[in-house]
């Protein structure tokens, strides 16, 4: 009688303290289903990577609007691979322009989402593209 | 058996992925707790219960740091609220334990009830020997912290921390929910605040009139301040670390200890006769469909509730129902 | 009473014949929408009447500008002798970069300056912590030690302009760097005029720049406001903000009474602290609004601010200076109701936001540029968004009179609904024993966070309309030029800091740093001593570590 549930986190890496989308995302997370970790402002990748793997997560997501991101992100993902932890999806959102998507992409981070994104389209995605592992 | 191995040797991916196993009801997880098992029994564990905003998460951010000053490793799993409606988790208590994320002397994990009553999850039992197993020397545990029933960590840890902060009408709370009983120490948190001097006198009260100490332990109560003053903060801190430590000393050399040991597996045995007898018989009777018919049968009057269970039994367990 | 019974009789008979008339035709066509309210959800009637303000009183609740309440304004004269300042917040990169475009600015036009620093000076580190990693002149510019701060004022009269300063938890070191520039460029600390933001509250509640924790944060503040008063007395030395309030998704009536609370409590730990008379300070308190997007409920709000605080310092302080009683305000447009899709549409959300500030009586006002959803604002950006306030001053003849919406039933009744909302929630932290308290149970941040989780949720059912992101979607291909700030300002500016750090007396910054550590121990005044540190070349995360060690660390409690 298996009970696979995704697990997700929300994390803010870097200095920037303005969490409302994150915090937001959070509870849309949770009404949608997901059990999720929100690890507060102020992280650094390295915490993240490190409670992504202690907390067994599906997905991480990253929000960042301080304009960080283009550090922060792909710096999350790799210490995620060194850590054998590559399977863990990264996706990110923030104040992130156009051409920073693709370089982003590169790094290892799945999908982007921007301000007007709306909750739905969010929960869709992870939805669509991950499944609970077993 | 690999699994059990690397977690063994300190695989971190590989314990949260047990522990992930064992809340998702994977039936491989059994088999790895099997090859641990025989490591397991080793760590202090500890639980940290009280009502919501009691500062639990504050108090085991604490703890973490004053054990590893110490230099004991660390596992901490808490526990937060599954919503009923939607079957979602924010699981906020890691937030407040976020510096110690690198330290590779300590790891946390986050478990949701999902549905479980009594503060915990269903998995804490199993979660605490995977910890256990990866040779932590102390492991917190957290209840939920509803304000409901929480009594259920008695059965998982050697020595109960009950929290309180004053203005909340604790202490009332603390009787009706029956977890004066269960406390080996008292934390009056915040004591900064308003009313802590009254909450302390009452429940000095409550501990004279009870039964309590039993067997040579008189729960102490321990005032800790405001974390936000890092002097007070600290002050209490030792105080409570030294207490804990006091409490596994007693029961160690009074021989309780054993008796909480005792306590715990007998749990255990009973959680894992439930999963492996009422659970596949459940399974299949849902499977199969069987369970609604049963149910269309009682709400018809033809048949009752006792019938069909010793029915099932006798299907399943021919020698229990036999007088 | 504001109006006669005659007038209050035959309104009532008229508005039951209307009454009458709407029902019939709202049978025949059905309104667009069951209910009608603001973005904060604050429920609109179809029509106000002279009923709906029949309780008001003139000279009580409205009265002339310059008098008590204040609610048409604090200048007799309103605009006619002086225009809102046209403050435009910018920083970027290097000290050097941002210098030049404080220069562009003034000669565009531009009445003060206000600084953005990057988030590894906000939150009190050095560009080489490895906590800055990435951070270094992305959202404001970078500031490490005086030098910088030096090349960041250059060629500025300081004696003239008057610059704000958004930063909190250092707040006491960047103003000290301000001060001690003035010095070196023999201008006395008497004739220097600004603002610092140092409104640590409203980080805890809303924009999470944290240092220290709230205790020791608002002793900080209230060191500030005593060197101010006796030795800087042209500074604002807080700006009690409800901006960042309102971005983290708080309602109107939220921003207003967060904000207005935060006030308060700044007041009683001054007068209880520092033992000043609530007039010797209390006239150089300044406050920071936010105008979002929905024009009627901004106006009200900030008028009825000011009518709040004039109420809360004659009547809760006892203060006898009418100057005291001033709600003082800047106003920035609202970047959450700006869109990155179609982002042109930006430029009139941001001229319809500066417009309710300016009817709503700002003496400040900073506009959002169209492309500030993507990034920082480029040179062109800018100058739309300074023009923006230029043609309301101008052309559109919105200055002409003062209070022009005074008067009307909906705007009044708007505002005394708000009023009233807001010293509800005022009274409720009263109860819980203050703001700092009511921060540590975290009941602001989570009145926030059901405000902005039901926001969103209302964008995504259609309840609540972003042209761009909910109705009127279309493929946008103009794209925006993108002011990018290079990496190698990161390392450039490292290089400079090693420099100081090498050239630099470190025997007299040690000196000047165990100064500041004996000054928070003994509950001094920390100002003296940071102006000494910071002209020995200290950097700004030397001095914040000291505040770190001494008052403890606060990090993010996470309420969700």
């Amino acid at each position: 009688m298996s009970d696979k549930k995704l697990r997700i986190m929300v994390a803010k890496p870097g200095l920037d303290g303005h969490d409302r989308g994150a915090r937001v995302l959070a509870r849309c997370f949770r009404d949608a289903g997901f059990e999720v970790i929100y690890t507060g402002c102020h992280q650094t990748p390295e915490q993240i990577a490190a409670s992504a793997i202690q907390e067994d997560v599906d997905v991480v997501g990253l929000s960042c609007l301080s304009g960080a991101h283009r550090y922060l992100f792909p710096a999350v993902a790799k210490l995620l691979q060194e850590k054998q932890a590559g399977d863990i999806t990264v996706i990110g959102g923030g104040i992130i322009p156009e051409q920073d998507f693709q370089p982003l992409y590169d790094s290892g981070i799945k999908a982007l989402f921007t301000p007007g994104a709306t909750l739905d389209s969010i929960v869709d995605w992870v939805r669509t593209n991950i499944k609970p592992r077993a | 058996m690999e699994l059990g191995k690397r977690i063994k040797a300190g695989d971190i991916r590989a314990a949260s992925r047990l522990i992930r196993n064992i809340e998702d009801n994977v039936s491989e997880a059994k088999t790895t707790i099997k090859h641990i098992f025989p490591f397991t029994g080793n760590a202090h564990v500890i639980g940290i219960t009280g009502s919501p905003g009691a500062g639990k998460s504050t108090l085991v951010d604490g703890l973490i740091e004053w054990h590893r000053k110490l230099d004991r490793t660390v596992g901490v799993l808490a526990v937060d609220p599954t919503s009923p409606f939607t079957g979602g988790a924010i699981l906020g208590d890691r937030i407040r334990m976020q510096r110690h994320a690198e330290d590779p002397g300590v790891f946390v994990r986050s478990l949701a009830t999902r549905g479980a009553l009594g503060g915990l999850a269903k998995a804490v039992g199993d979660a605490i020997h995977v910890v256990d197993a990866m040779g932590k020397d102390v492991i917190l545990v957290e209840t939920v912290g509803t304000g409901q029933q929480e009594v259920e960590i008695i059965n998982h840890a050697h020595t109960v921390i009950v929290v309180l902060v004053p203005g909340m009408g604790d202490e009332i709370q603390a009787i009706k929910a029956g977890i004066m009983e269960i406390a080996d120490i008292f934390v009056v948190n915040k004591a900064d605040r308003e009313g802590s001097q009254k909450l302390h006198r009452e429940l000095m009260t409550v501990l004279d009139m009870s039964k309590i100490p039993k067997d040579g332990w008189r729960p102490p109560i321990l005032m800790i301040g405001n974390a936000f003053d890092p002097v007070e903060f600290d002050r209490g801190m030792t105080e409570l670390t030294e207490k804990v430590k006091g409490h596994y000393d007693h029961l160690i050399s009074t021989n309780q200890i054993g008796d909480r040991i005792r306590r715990k597996t007998r749990h255990e045995l009973n959680e894992a006769l439930r999963s492996c007898i009422l659970e596949p018989v459940m399974k299949m009777l849902v499977t199969s469909g069987e369970l609604d018919t049963m149910i269309d049968v009682l709400l018809k009057k033809e048949s009752d509730p006792y019938t069909i269970a010793e029915d099932v039994a006798g299907r399943y367990l021919q020698d229990c129902i036999k007088p | 009473m504001l109006f006669i019974k005659e007038v209050l009789d035959s309104s009532s008979k008229m508005r039951k014949k209307w009454e009458d008339e709407v029902k019939k035709s709202v049978a025949k066509w059905a309104d667009q929408k069951p209910r009608w309210s603001t973005v904060s959800d604050l429920e609109i009637k179809r029509l106000y009447t002279p009923e709906d303000i029949k309780e008001m009183d003139f000279e009580k609740d409205i009265g002339y500008p310059g008098q008590y309440p204040f609610l048409r304004g604090n200048q007799v004269t309103g605009y006619r002798g002086k225009y809102w300042t046209f403050r435009m917040f910018s920083g970027m990169g290097s000290a050097k970069d941002t210098n030049q475009r404080w220069h562009m600015l003034l000669k565009e036009g531009q009445t003060g300056l206000s600084t953005a620093f990057d988030f590894p000076t906000l939150m009190g580190y050095d560009t080489d912590s490895p906590k800055a990693r990435g951070e270094c002149g992305k959202c404001g510019v970078a500031i490490d030690t005086l030098e910088d701060f030096l090349q960041l004022v250059d060629g500025i009269p300081m004696d003239k302009v008057t610059t704000s300063m958004t930063i909190n938890p250092p707040a006491t070191i960047l103003w000290a760097m301000y001060c001690a520039a003035a010095e070196i460029k023999g201008i006395s600390l008497s004739k220097i005029g600004g603002t610092i933001q140092n409104d640590m509250l409203k980080e805890f509640i809303a924009q999470k720049t944290l240092m220290c924790p709230p205790e020791a944060s608002v002793k900080l503040i209230s060191d500030t406001v005593e060197f101010g008063t006796k030795h800087v007395p042209k500074w604002n030395t807080i700006s009690i903000s409800g901006y960042h309030i309102r971005e983290a998704g708080s309602t109107a009536v939220q921003e207003l009474a967060f904000t207005l609370r935060d006030g308060m409590e700044y007041v009683e730990d001054v007068i209880k602290r520092k033992g000043l008379d609530v007039d010797s300070f209390a006239p150089r308190l300044s406050f920071f609004f936010n105008s979002h997007i929905d024009f009627f409920e901004e106006i009200a709000k900030l008028r009825a601010a000011r009518r709040i605080w004039a109420k809360a310092m004659r009547e809760r302080y006892k203060s006898k200076d009418e100057r005291s009683w001033w709600m003082r305000f800047h106003t920035q447009t609202a970047g959450c109701s700006l869109t990155a899709q179609q982002p042109y549409n930006n430029v009139v959300r941001t001229a319809t936001e500066a417009l309710a500030a300016v009817l709503g009586g700002t003496q400040s006002l900073h506009t959002n540029s169209l492309d500030e959803v993507l990034c920082l604002p480029s040179d062109h950006a800018v100058q739309i968004a300074l023009r923006t306030q230029q043609i309301i001053a101008e052309e559109t003849g919105a200055a002409n009179t003062i209070d022009p919406l005074a008067g009307s039933y909906f705007i009044e009744a708007l505002t005394n609904e708000m009023e009233q909302q807001a010293w509800d929630y005022i009274h409720k932290i009263d109860e819980m024993g203050g703001m700092v308290a009511a921060i540590e149970k975290g009941f602001p941040q989570l009145e926030i966070a059901d405000a902005a989780y039901k926001y969103q949720q209302q964008i995504d059912a259609g309840e609540k309309i972003m042209i761009g992101i909910n109705k009127y979607v279309s493929e946008d291909k103009s794209p925006i030029p993108f002011l990018e700030i290079d990496d190698k300002v990161e390392t450039e500016q490292i290089g400079r800091l090693s420099a100081v750090r090498k050239k630099r007396d470190n025997k007299a910054v040690k000196k000047s740093l165990d100064d500041i550590k004996a000054a928070c121990k003994k509950g001094e005044n920390v100002m003296p001593y940071c102006i000494e540190a910071v002209k020995n070349l200290a950097s700004v995360q030397e001095i914040c570590d000291v505040y770190r060690e001494v008052f403890g660390e606060y990090r993010d409690p996470g309420l969700y």
